[in-house]
Order: C-alpha cells, then sequence, then structure tokens
C-alpha cells in the first residue's frame, strides 16, 4: 500500500488545474493517467480556444496542455503515474490501478476524479462497418499520429465537436462530404460553422444516418431527412458514397468511479447523463472526494480547468490547509464559470445544474 | 438563415461593414454574430478599438476611428471571423487569416470565394505575414471591388472543391 494526501484521477484539463492548485503546497499528490501522456483531449486540439486570458483563450488546445503540463511537470510534492488504469475506488479509500501488468494499491485522505467523458454511439444498420469511427478516434489517429483515416469523410452532428473535427479533416487534406444534423439547427459555435461553409462543406440538416453499407469496409452511407419530431421521411433518403464515417452526436461523463464510492448522483440529460451532486467546492457527498471537469457535467475545456481550479483549493481546505487566498480564489473562479456559461450555449447547462441542486442555482 | 445553414444572411453581412468611405483607410470587419464568450479581439487588439459589452459573453463592437486596420485581431480571433478590408481605387484590400497548407505566395493568383464556398473571382496575394505565436497565416488579398460584400477567403487553383 502506498499512501498520498490527494489522488487526481485524470490529467485533462480539469485534473492538471486541480494538480496545478496543489502544486508547491503542503500535501503530497498523485496524478494518474491512463493514457501515455498528460493533457486529455486537449492535446488533439489544433484549433484556437475561445474564453478569456483566464482560459488562455486564443491559444489552440495542445499548447494550452503544453501550459498546464509545465506548470506542474517538476513539482516535488507531484508524483505523475502515465499508462495506468485505474480499475477500482474503495470507500476505505483505497484506489486500486494496473501500470505495464503490475497492480498497486494506493491510499489516500482525498481523491480528486477528472476523468472526463467518452462518446455517444448512434444506432443504425450495420454501425460496426470497419471504417465507421468516433471523433475523438479520428482525432487521435490525425492530430496524435499523424495519420488520416481516408480521403473522404461524412460527418455526423454539427455540435462543435463535429464541426472542429470536420475542420482538422479539410486542414489535413481530407474531403469532408458533408454533416449530417438531425436537428434543424446547427448545434455548435457558427464561427465553426461559417468556416466550413465558406469552404464549400455542405450541411444535411433534419438528417439522419439510415444505414452504411459495404461488404469488409464502410463503402457507403444512405442518409434519411427527418420531420420537426425527428421521424424518418420514408422516401426522402439519399446515399453517399464514402469509405469513412465519422459520429460526433455528444459525450456522457465517465463517472462510473463515482458510482463505487455511492455518492450522491442523480442523471441529468442537460449534463450529459449521470453525475454527481457538488457544494461550491466541487466536493461531492463523500467529503473526501471532489469531481472536475465534464465527469460532473459536459462542457468545454475553459469550465473544466475553472472547475479543476476550485476542486484543488477544496481539497486543500478540506485537509485544512487552505490557500492563503481560499476565498478571494474560490470566488474568481466561481465568477469566471458563471462568465463562460453566460451566453445560449450556456443555457442547457444552467438548467442541468439547477435540476441538479447545489451552489450554481441562481 | 445563420443557424440553419451556416450562411449570415446579407443584411447582418452589411451591419458588420463601416461606410465605404470610412474603408478608404482599412478597417476590421468584426463578421461574429453569436453571443459566445470569448474576447481576444478585444484583448489583443494594441488600441482599443473593439469593444465587447457584458464581459466576455457580449458581441464585438468596432470603433473605427480608434482602428487602423493592422489586423492583430485577425489572427488572435479563435473564430477566425475576422477580416481588415480596404477600399483602393476600384479593388478591395482584405487581410484574411489562413490556416490550410500550402500557404499562398507573394504574387499568386488564387479562387476568391464567397460565405457559400463558391468561386466568386480571382485573387491577387499581395502579402503573407506571420506572428510568431501564431500558426495563422495573415494573408493580404486585392480583389475587385465588386466582390467586397460577398468575399469570405480564398482557394488554390489545384485544389479541387
Amino acid at each position: 500500500m502506498i499512501y498520498k494526501d490527494v489522488i487526481i484521477i485524470g490529467g485533462g484539463p480539469a485534473g492538471l488545474c486541480a494538480a496545478k492548485m496543489l502544486a508547491d503546497q503542503d500535501v503530497s499528490v498523485l496524478l494518474v493517467d491512463r493514457d501515455h501522456h498528460l493533457g486529455g483531449q486537449l492535446v488533439k486540439q489544433t484549433h484556437k480556444f475561445f474564453g478569456s486570458e483566464k482560459q488562455y483563450a486564443k491559444n489552440r488546445g495542445f499548447e494550452i496542455a503544453n501550459i498546464l503540463i509545465n506548470d506542474i511537470i517538476d513539482k516535488p510534492n507531484i508524483e505523475i503515474m502515465l499508462g495506468a488504469f485505474v480499475i477500482g475506488l474503495y470507500k476505505d479509500h483505497v484506489m486500486s490501478l494496473v501500470k505495464d501488468d503490475e497492480y498497486y494499491k494506493f491510499k489516500a485522505k482525498a481523491f480528486i476524479i477528472a476523468t472526463g467523458a467518452s462518446e455517444k454511439s448512434l444506432a443504425f444498420e450495420n454501425n460496426d462497418l470497419p471504417g465507421i469511427y468516433g471523433a475523438g478516434a479520428i482525432q487521435t489517429l490525425m492530430n496524435v499520429y499523424g495519420i488520416i483515416p481516408e480521403d473522404e469523410v461524412l460527418m455526423v452532428g454539427s455540435g462543435n465537436i463535429g464541426l472542429i473535427v470536420s475542420y482538422q479533416l479539410l486542414q489535413a487534406g481530407v474531403k469532408v462530404k458533408g454533416i449530417v444534423e438531425a436537428a434543424s439547427s446547427i448545434g455548435g459555435y457558427k464561427v465553426h460553422a461559417t468556416k466550413l461553409k465558406r469552404l464549400g462543406v455542405p450541411f444535411y440538416m433534419q438528417h439522419t444516418i439510415k444505414r452504411a453499407l459495404g461488404k469488409d469496409s464502410l463503402e457507403a452511407v444512405e442518409i434519411v431527412k427527418l420531420t420537426d419530431d425527428f421521424q424518418e421521411i420514408e422516401n426522402e433518403t439519399k446515399m453517399i458514397e464514402v469509405k469513412a464515417l465519422c459520429v460526433a452526436v455528444g459525450l456522457s461523463p465517465l463517472s462510473q468511479l463515482l458510482g463505487m464510492m455511492e455518492v450522491n448522483m442523480k442523471y441529468i440529460k442537460e449534463l450529459g447523463g449521470l453525475v454527481p451532486v457538488l457544494n461550491h467546492l466541487n466536493q461531492t457527498s463523500n467529503p473526501n472526494i471532489f469531481a472536475c471537469g465534464d465527469v460532473g457535467g459536459i462542457e468545454e475545456a475553459s469550465s473544466a480547468m475553472m472547475e479543476g481550479y476550485i476542486a484543488g483549493l477544496g481539497v486543500l481546505k478540506h485537509l485544512e490547509c487552505p490557500h492563503p487566498c481560499h476565498d478571494q480564489l474560490i470566488e474568481m473562479y466561481h465568477r469566471e464559470l458563471e462568465l463562460l456559461r453566460n451566453s445560449n450555449y450556456g443555457e442547457k447547462t444552467k438548467a442541468g445544474l439547477k435540476k441538479l441542486g447545489g451552489p450554481y442555482v441562481e | 438563415m445563420l443557424n440553419k445553414t451556416g450562411v449570415p444572411d446579407q443584411n447582418l453581412v452589411l451591419s458588420k461593414f463601416p461606410s465605404k468611405e470610412t474603408l478608404l483607410k482599412p478597417k476590421a470587419i468584426l463578421e461574429c454574430y453569436e453571443a459566445i464568450p470569448c474576447n481576444p479581439c478585444a484583448t489583443s487588439c494594441p488600441f482599443d478599438a473593439i469593444v465587447i459589452e457584458d464581459g466576455i459573453t457580449g458581441i464585438p463592437s468596432l470603433i473605427a476611428d480608434k482602428c487602423t486596420g493592422c489586423g492583430q485581431c485577425v489572427i488572435a480571433c479563435p473564430g477566425l471571423s475576422i477580416t481588415v478590408a480596404q477600399l483602393i481605387d476600384k479593388k478591395a484590400l482584405f487581410k484574411i487569416p489562413y490556416e490550410f497548407s500550402p500557404y499562398p505566395q507573394k504574387g499568386e493568383i488564387w479562387h476568391g470565394l464567397n460565405r457559400h464556398g463558391d468561386i466568386i473571382c480571382e485573387t491577387q496575394i499581395k502579402h503573407v505575414s506571420f506572428n510568431k505565436n501564431s500558426k495563422t497565416a495573415l494573408v493580404t488579398v486585392i480583389i475587385d471591388q465588386t466582390h467586397l460584400y460577398d468575399f469570405a477567403t480564398i482557394r488554390p487553383y489545384e485544389r479541387q472543391k
């Protein structure tokens, strides 16, 4: 058994900012991530980020990852374990993980769960044909390993991920044959949509995937027009020849570890699924367990960073070694979160947080 | 229309352009139509010519008198939704952001595209510059003035739609 004061599970924007808050404080910290590098989804983001200077706006996602990693990498009180799969979190505050086929047991006073989210899938005939990818897989192939999936790709989903990955595909020289969207309005930021439109990418609004066709791998996709109630219109189908389909239809919080600790959770559709109820320090109903980032509700990386700082401050306070500027910093990061959520896109999050209950209710 | 097609209405586009007299000097065209929490255009402007109401969530507006058309905001905007326009005789000069390889070279002739992605004109590449902190190129192009309100971006001749 290895003892630590704080264990942070997940090294994406939320976990990194939590670690940054704990750096140089009088606590021993373990930061674990199942990937072989820190940064989470940030490392795949080649576009410039929105927000303000407090979220490193106008830097590209991978640059923000580098900034945050550099802030914590050489801190004597922070141990980093990569390629480490957490397999259990137990009520006696024991966490078990596997790294390089070795089994490790840790015990900590407090945990910060920053596990992020996983991609949702889409049900249609033959959706398991090779050539059908999640958006995260395409980003990993292209932007981490430098491999393009195919010369032509059809995108499903016009949320920010669908729009951003479409733009990245174009930058990599891949033709985007279109963006299929079930709703009647584009889901993501319109500036992302106009970038694609002026490069000639067609939008198939109020359409969904009827089925995929192909012998050994994807050869064509049949799309079908939808009514305002999302019912398929039988005769209005269109066949699109394409070898790759990218599914970008949203994310769900990866909250299973929180489930193992039986913290108070609720299913909130607006936040993407099952999420923990948190107080103003991002503390769950178990006072030793904190959560931040997408695991507490799907939002942008900018919000995940602010929540990471709050969770870090919360843990310091809980361990009775509060940050000297605790009150001011908590207030500032909550104010930043409020600003980031103060737009049409934040309405959904705010509605979800209101249902969830907790400090974010106006 | 913007929500449904990704193309802003012509009236919306026109609302972002100052008068043709004002455009005798280069001015930023802030094609930001949607309030999202974002402010790099305002913080990057060396002349305080861009104002955002409500902290960071409002739509930016330009104080045209203060704008020198330097193009800092063009490369700062994460949405690539800012250009600089100027009228010179019967031509229009645009500074646009560009993030595709290969980058254009000075003197080349490229296609000019409208907001739908249709080819509408020829563009002459006048200048290409990089800010050391940004991989977004600032490309200065010259087009015919008749396309002032339609021109959106460029594409090399060899690249197929």
